[in-house]
């Protein structure tokens, strides 16, 4: 212990404020301690404690989510979350943001967060088969925001594409509440056999460290503390913090751990994500109730000359540790070396409880590791509602649409509402051949390949409504995913989640916070469908604004036939269409408001979560039944936008006559889908309407190259091929490409 | 009759290849590893799309020097059947079993999306079960599709007829709009002089079934399969 006292820290408020601990927490460590920390142990004590590692200011909140169900296999707490999907697979699946790492340094942010999600799915024993991104921007026009979009686009098609797992869909929009702060979330899926599972709980007393993967290099020494931090001027100063990535060693050693996991000598694995080899031996031991012994000088370096501390916080990307059973090393180094990965045994399994680091003959650290992990600070923030909350909620002046074609066409061309095939055509979308429908519909559709059945996969929020009213958000996030999987006819298993929020000692943050966790968890229950696992990212904020909040909702859902899946776009002539659902007005929030108007007032639309479950159950019925050829739910936009991008994914007109009128046909009521069938089938499909308690008239046909809506006195008549040439181009012009 | 697809390290369309010749065409079909330089009676070698060796250096450069790559060049001068998609026709072009090179699309962009082809040759091995002037619907997704070599090369391989396949419209028409990455005279895939090495960037193994939407690509697999089982 001689070298731990000469080392020990006399922490200043300097020292502390750069490790972002508040003097209580420093005190804290030391009664865990019994002494002074030394520099590694308040390094490896200030990433664990960090926001982003122990969720210290969600945590009371997250224990509301419903994270039981009949198909979870495994809840929150792990790398990935697991749900049984039937035929004896299993999903693993999460979301996670990297949002401050892509504001500083797009391509290599937006780089890492997809390697780091893919780890978290393949450290499961899961082999990765769809990823999604949801993407939120600034104002077009805002400093570095051009340079913001194509560096993050980039790098999550550079990733994707070399690893090989298709980007299948995802969300981008644009809002000026995150010209400084823009978010980054990426969302993963993978499979695996029932008897394949596996977890990051060490055991096994004497059993073998092994690291496996890149070397450790000084990159990313912080990031978690970074990432529990608002952004001000400095922080274009802190790009030494971001990670790089490789995608091509993810690729072999995504290989190599599943090929490793099959000899059958991995106790446990984890990757090194956020704290890198602090947060993933730590978390290892903390699991499984054990201690641990890392001889440091054993790390592989990248450079000489890296400290203990450095080490232990470095986020070098595409390395993992793994626990072996003892006397089988060998034939893990082997499969490791086989694609030309380094392995080494950095330490061993003990029984003490504590993680005794040596470095040069000398403990560096020996701390308690439950109560580092375990008893990490929790707080209960104070909570705020927002002082203008009735201003907020004031029912808005809805102006008419002079001209209804113009109107559409004003819409479809904001970058909101425009394609986003500029995007996802970046991104390798079939590789793995399972995508039977890829990005730009409601959700996409993945074979599970040898089985008649089918995944989907979507991520939904409204952050407009969130700010307005974060309950209803929180909740409307929820119940769209749930309509958008019901629209391919699939039964929701499981839902991911990604809660990017401001300042959490903001009493007004940790107010929208609270909210939208209590609305998501409502709806979670009504609907039935468990969280499995997620991540916050607070701090979302720059020079003291905070971005809207934005609680990334991701679920995966279940199609027992898959070939009965319905398209998101009109596909044959004379296709009968049915609208299912009730309308009202109801624009606070809407798009049609905020995008044309710019008024973003009112309480957002009802969400009637008995009346979303009638629908949901409905739709996943007309599938099961084979009765649909196409299905697309209401959402921003209301019925026309959806309307007109059933046609615009094939070039399908249409012809309808609505009830709606005006205003009306952009309002935003929610539990609504626009379905088409067979003319054979309309009346199976308005029967069983009527039974499921949904409303539902037909209202027209597909077919022709014109899209003519007859609304009220209202008619709205345009070449779908206009229509397409305004909204596949909106978005390369808004770019100036 | 034995199909064998080799795995770089960074190959990731193997297991599709592999999907289709093992589970589609149902035949005996065998993963061949970079380091090994046997083919383990394959008769059929398919090198796959992917990012070999993380297409650092150059795409297809370092995978062109692995062990298998001798075996596979013994196979081809053999008249033995290669295909290469993708990052697969790249490593054919490095390895020098076929002529010209690739560069960076003329976007710089990464892209993927269905494309049209035209198929200009169908006696060959693996186009015998396509038409002349056949359109073919495929996807591609690469971001170094952008074939080249020098003007007189060019002009050769097209009078000696190794142009097998060029991007085109629905319609089949041979425009620059219809060309995806800027490839000298839209050529998306090109033989050898005996015909029996073929690559392409288009994927045809991602449409090769009908659960996909799409099953233009089957032919190219079929084709091959028809012959060596003709051979047996």
């Amino acid at each position: 212990m001689t070298a731990l006292q000469e080392e020990a820290v006399h922490a200043t408020p300097e020292i502390l404020k750069r490790h972002k601990m508040t003097a209580e927490e420093y005190d804290r460590l030391r009664q865990i301690l019994g002494r002074d920390p030394s520099w590694t142990e308040l390094g490896i004590t200030s990433a664990l404690w960090s926001e982003h590692c122990s969720y210290k200011s969600s945590k009371i909140y997250l224990k509301e989510f419903p994270t039981e169900g009949p198909h979870v296999v495994q809840g929150p707490g792990e790398n990935a979350g697991i749900v049984d999907v039937g035929h004896g697979w299993v999903a693993a699946f999460k979301m996670e943001s990297h949002n401050h790492p892509s504001f500083i340094e797009p391509y290599q942010g937006s780089m890492t967060g997809v390697g780091g999600i893919l780890r978290d799915i393949f450290t499961m024993g899961a082999r990765p088969i769809a990823c999604m991104d949801s993407l939120r921007f600034g104002e077009i026009d805002a400093p570095r925001m051009r340079f913001l979009i194509d560096g993050v686009v980039r790098g999550i098609g550079d990733y994707g594409n070399c690893v090989g797992i298709p980007t299948v869909g995802g969300e981008t929009g644009f809002h000026r509440c995150y010209n400084k702060n823009i978010l980054v979330n990426a969302f993963a899926l993978g499979i695996a056999r029932h008897d394949e599972i596996f977890r990051a709980r060490a055991s096994g007393v004497g059993n073998p460290v092994l690291y496996a993967g890149s070397r450790t290099g000084r990159d990313g020494i912080h990031g978690a503390t970074m990432a529990s931090d608002a952004f001000d001027a400095e922080s274009e100063r802190q790009r030494p913090t971001v990670q790089v990535g490789d995608p091509f060693t993810e690729k072999v050693l995504l290989e190599a751990c599943l090929e490793a996991m099959r000899t059958g000598a991995i106790v446990a694995i984890q990757d090194m994500g956020a704290a890198g080899l602090t947060s993933s031996t730590f978390e290892m031991a903390g699991r499984g109730g054990t201690g641990l012994r890392l001889v440091l000088d054993r790390v592989p370096l990248r450079e000489a000359g890296l400290t203990p501390y450095e080490m232990m916080l470095s986020e070098s990307q595409e390395r993992m540790v793994l626990v072996a059973k003892k006397g089988r090393e060998e034939e893990l180094e082997k499969v490791f070396r086989r694609w030309g990965l380094e392995v080494a045994d950095i330490g061993q399994i003990t029984d003490t409880g504590r993680a005794v680091l040596e470095w040069q003959g000398s403990v560096v650290a020996d701390i308690p590791i439950q109560p580092l992990t375990e008893e990490a600070p929790v707080y209960r923030r104070p909570v705020a509602e927002p002082a203008d909350l009735a201003k907020r909620w004031e029912a808005p002046e809805v102006p008419q649409p002079a001209d209804l074609r113009g109107t559409l066409e004003k819409l479809l061309a904001t970058p909101d509402f425009a394609s986003k095939a500029w995007i996802w055509n970046q991104y390798d979308h079939t590789v793995r051949t399972n995508t039977v429908q890829g990005p730009g519909g409601d959700a996409a559709v993945l074979l599970l390949k040898a089985t008649p059945a089918g995944l989907a996969m979507t991520s939904d929020v409204n952050p407009v409504y969130c700010y307005l009213d974060p309950w209803r958000g929180g909740a409307q996030a929820v119940a769209e995913a749930v309509r958008n999987l019901a629209c391919t006819g699939a039964e929701p298993v499981g839902l991911t989640d990604c809660l990017n929020f401001g300042n959490p000692e903001n009493p007004e943050v940790s107010w929208q916070f609270r909210e939208a966790i209590r609305g998501m968890s409502e709806a979670c229950r009504v609907l039935g469908v468990p969280v499995i696992s997620g991540n916050v990212s607070f701090y979302n904020e720059t020079e003291g604004e905070s971005i809207y909040p934005t609680p990334t909702v991701g679920m995966v859902g279940v199609i027992s036939t898959v070939t009965h899946a319905p398209a998101a776009f009109f596909q044959n002539q004379g296709d009968r269409v049915i609208l299912l659902g009730r309308d009202r007005s109801e624009f606070g929030g809407a798009a049609y408001l905020r995008l044309l108007h710019g008024i973003e007032q009112g309480r957002p639309p009802v969400v009637d979560l008995d009346a979303e479950a009638r629908l949901a159950k409905l739709l996943r019925g007309l599938v099961a039944r084979h009765l649909l050829r196409a299905a697309h739910d209401l959402s921003d936009g209301g019925f026309l936008l959806s309307l007109a991008e059933l046609c615009l994914g094939r070039g399908l007109g249409a012809t309808v006559e609505v009830a709606l009128e005006g205003a009306d046909l952009f309002s935003e009521t929610q539990s609504r889908a626009l379905v088409a069938c067979a003319p054979a089938a309309v009346d199976q499909v308005l029967r069983a309407a009527e039974e499921a308690g949904v409303p539902a008239a037909e209202i027209g046909e597909a077919g022709g190259d014109e899209l003519v809506v007859r609304a009220g006195s209202d008619l709205l008549r345009a070449p779908v091929a206009d229509l397409h040439a305004v909204w596949s181009t909106a978005l390369p012009k808004a770019l100036r490409l | 009759m034995k199909c064998g697809v080799v795995v770089f390290p960074g190959s990731n369309c193997d297991h599709d290849a592999y999907h289709v010749l093992k589970h589609v065409l149902a035949q005996d079909t065998t993963f061949l590893w970079h380091q090994d330089d046997s083919l383990q009676g394959c008769d059929l070698i398919v090198l796959p799309g992917g990012f070999s060796y993380g297409d650092y250096l150059r795409a297809g450069a370092m995978a062109a020097l692995s062990p298998v790559m001798a075996a596979v060049q013994r196979h081809a001068e053999a008249g033995g059947l290669v295909l290469g998609i993708c990052n697969g026709f790249q490593v054919l072009l490095e390895a020098g079993l076929l002529p010209g090179a690739m560069r960076r699309n003329a976007s710089l962009r990464f892209q993927c999306k269905d494309v049209h082809l035209k198929v200009e040759r169908t006696d060959l091995p693996f186009t015998n079960k396509l038409r002349a002037g056949q359109v073919l619907r495929m996807p591609i997704a690469h971001a170094e599709g952008n074939y080249e070599d020098a003007p007189e090369k060019l002009d050769a391989l097209e009078a000696a007829g190794q142009v097998v396949f060029r991007y085109c419209t629905a319609e089949g028409e041979v425009t620059p709009e219809a060309n995806p990455n800027g490839a000298a005279r839209n050529i998306a895939g090109i033989c050898n002089a005996q015909g029996n090495v073929l690559g392409l960037m288009p994927h045809p193994e991602r449409c090769s079934e009908e659960i996909l939407g799409n099953t233009d690509g089957l032919a190219l697999f079929a084709s091959a399969v028809g012959v060596l089982e003709a051979v047996r």
